[in-house]
């Protein structure tokens, strides 16, 4: 999707703001978030793409404006209610228990006795997948990117549609996301390292002597000639 | 700037424990998994792995090569599973710089949890189209005649940047060089540098 997340080549953010001595986390609250997402990537609730996609549906202007584990916090909790295993009504009761008793611990709100973690699944896995595939890309090769941006989840950024490449490397197959995001099957396919040079992609304006990596899926990919 | 400090934010706290509660209560959250994860990353992670491989990689060529070529493996010799990784070298004609302009891909495994800065819009947007100019910032300066080289992790591999070994360390052990890689070299936005003691 077109989205506020895909932010690469955009102008009037100021310069990068750095904090010394930075903690890992800034309040416990982080930690539960990173602890709720590993808890949820391991027990499969949701893939790393769903993951994203959840993020990206974010109101766009509160994803500007918001910290960076308030993105997940955002989109975990909107998967949980899409997926059906939280309910909305609920949710917004607990908020508002919470909301007026800060200092109350989590499992307070808790009615009943707590049942024992489920026995979990293996971890989540990972995104390479064995294929007979035969990628249609060598290194070298000239590719064009697609110029079109899928309404839905998609890892090839705004800035680097409809722009001319050469393939570096082929990493293999991978799980696509713009289908694993959605419901669709890992529908895997090769992944490729692709280069750009910088003039190609921001023009005249470009630093001198800059290249840029991108790692791609091959449906992203035509062949230079074709997209003549 | 409040949004470096959401600590002190209550409507998010809410929200938070809102959702672990009910999780808490289904029981997808294990009660000790938060304490579990502020241990791993207060104490146990953090840019070590990250700069134990670089320090390796500069004593031992053959760890170097296995580093850039099969990371997983190098990696498991410092016992680290993980496959994800891809390690860019810098040298006198390159330099490398990892950027996640998408959301903020990160290789949490070999160097802990990313800062802000990283997962800024500010950097995000603007490492891949003036990339100079934000490594300025940072204090380095990459010169016209050398190709700076951007990475953008747009899918499930990670980039880590294999720093040049400063000048005048050639003495110094694997043991002596690791505590001198810090993460901002990791990432390429600064150099390693000797501390004036040892130089």
């Amino acid at each position: 999707m077109n989205g506020v997340h895909d932010l690469g080549g955009m102008h009037g953010f100021g310069p990068v703001e750095r904090e010394e001595h930075e903690p890992p986390f800034h309040g416990h609250w982080e930690a539960v978030v990173v602890a709720i997402n590993n808890a949820s990537r391991a027990q499969r609730v949701f893939n790393i793409d769903e993951f994203r996609h959840g993020i990206e549906r974010m109101d766009p202007v509160h994803y500007l404006d918001s910290p960076y584990f308030e993105h997940w916090l955002d989109g975990i909790t909107r998967l949980y209610i899409e997926k059906g295993v939280v309910d909305a009504d609920e949710l917004a009761r607990r908020f508002a228990f919470f909301k007026e008793r800060p200092e109350a611990p989590a499992l307070a709100a808790v009615t009943g006795s707590l049942p024992p973690p489920g026995a979990r699944p293996p971890g989540a896995r990972g995104a390479v997948r064995t294929s007979d595939a035969t990628p249609r890309f060598a290194p070298g090769d000239p590719v064009y990117t697609r110029a079109s941006g899928p309404a839905g989840h998609t890892r090839l950024p705004r800035y680097a549609r409809g722009k001319r490449g050469s393939v570096h490397a082929c990493h293999g197959i991978h799980v696509f996301p713009d289908t694993n995001a959605h419901g669709r099957g890992e529908q895997p396919q090769p992944l490729y390292s692709v280069r750009f040079e910088a003039r190609a992609l921001w023009g005249e304006d470009a630093e001198p002597n800059q290249r840029l990596y991108l790692d791609l899926w091959e449906s992203y990919l035509l062949p230079a000639e074709e997209a003549r | 700037m409040s949004k470096n400090h959401p600590n002190v934010d209550p409507y998010i706290v809410s929200r938070v424990r809102a959702l672990e509660s009910l999780l808490l209560e289904k029981g997808i959250l294990d009660p000790e998994a938060v304490d579990r994860v502020i241990r791993q990353y207060e104490n146990d992670t953090g840019p070590l792995i990250g700069a134990r491989a670089v320090a390796r990689a500069w004593v031992d060529p053959a760890y170097k090569r296995r580093l850039l070529e099969d990371s997983t493996a190098a990696l498991a010799e410092l016992g680290l599973d993980y496959d994800m990784l891809r390690v860019v070298e810098n040298t006198p004609d390159v330099h490398n710089v990892v950027v996640c302009t998408l959301c903020s891909c990160y290789p949490w495994a070999v160097l802990g949890l990313p800062p802000t800065w990283y997962k800024a819009p500010a950097y995000r947007a603007r490492a891949v189209i003036e990339p100079r100019a934000v490594l300025r910032e940072f204090g380095l300066e990459v010169g016209a005649e050398r190709e700076l080289r951007v990475w953008d992790s747009s899918a499930e591999l990670r980039y880590m940047v294999l720093p040049l070994r400063p000048t005048g360390s050639e003495r110094l052990s694997e043991d002596a060089l690791t505590p001198l890689i810090s993460r901002d070299a990791l990432i390429g936005v600064a150099e390693v540098s000797l501390p004036a003691t040892v130089a």
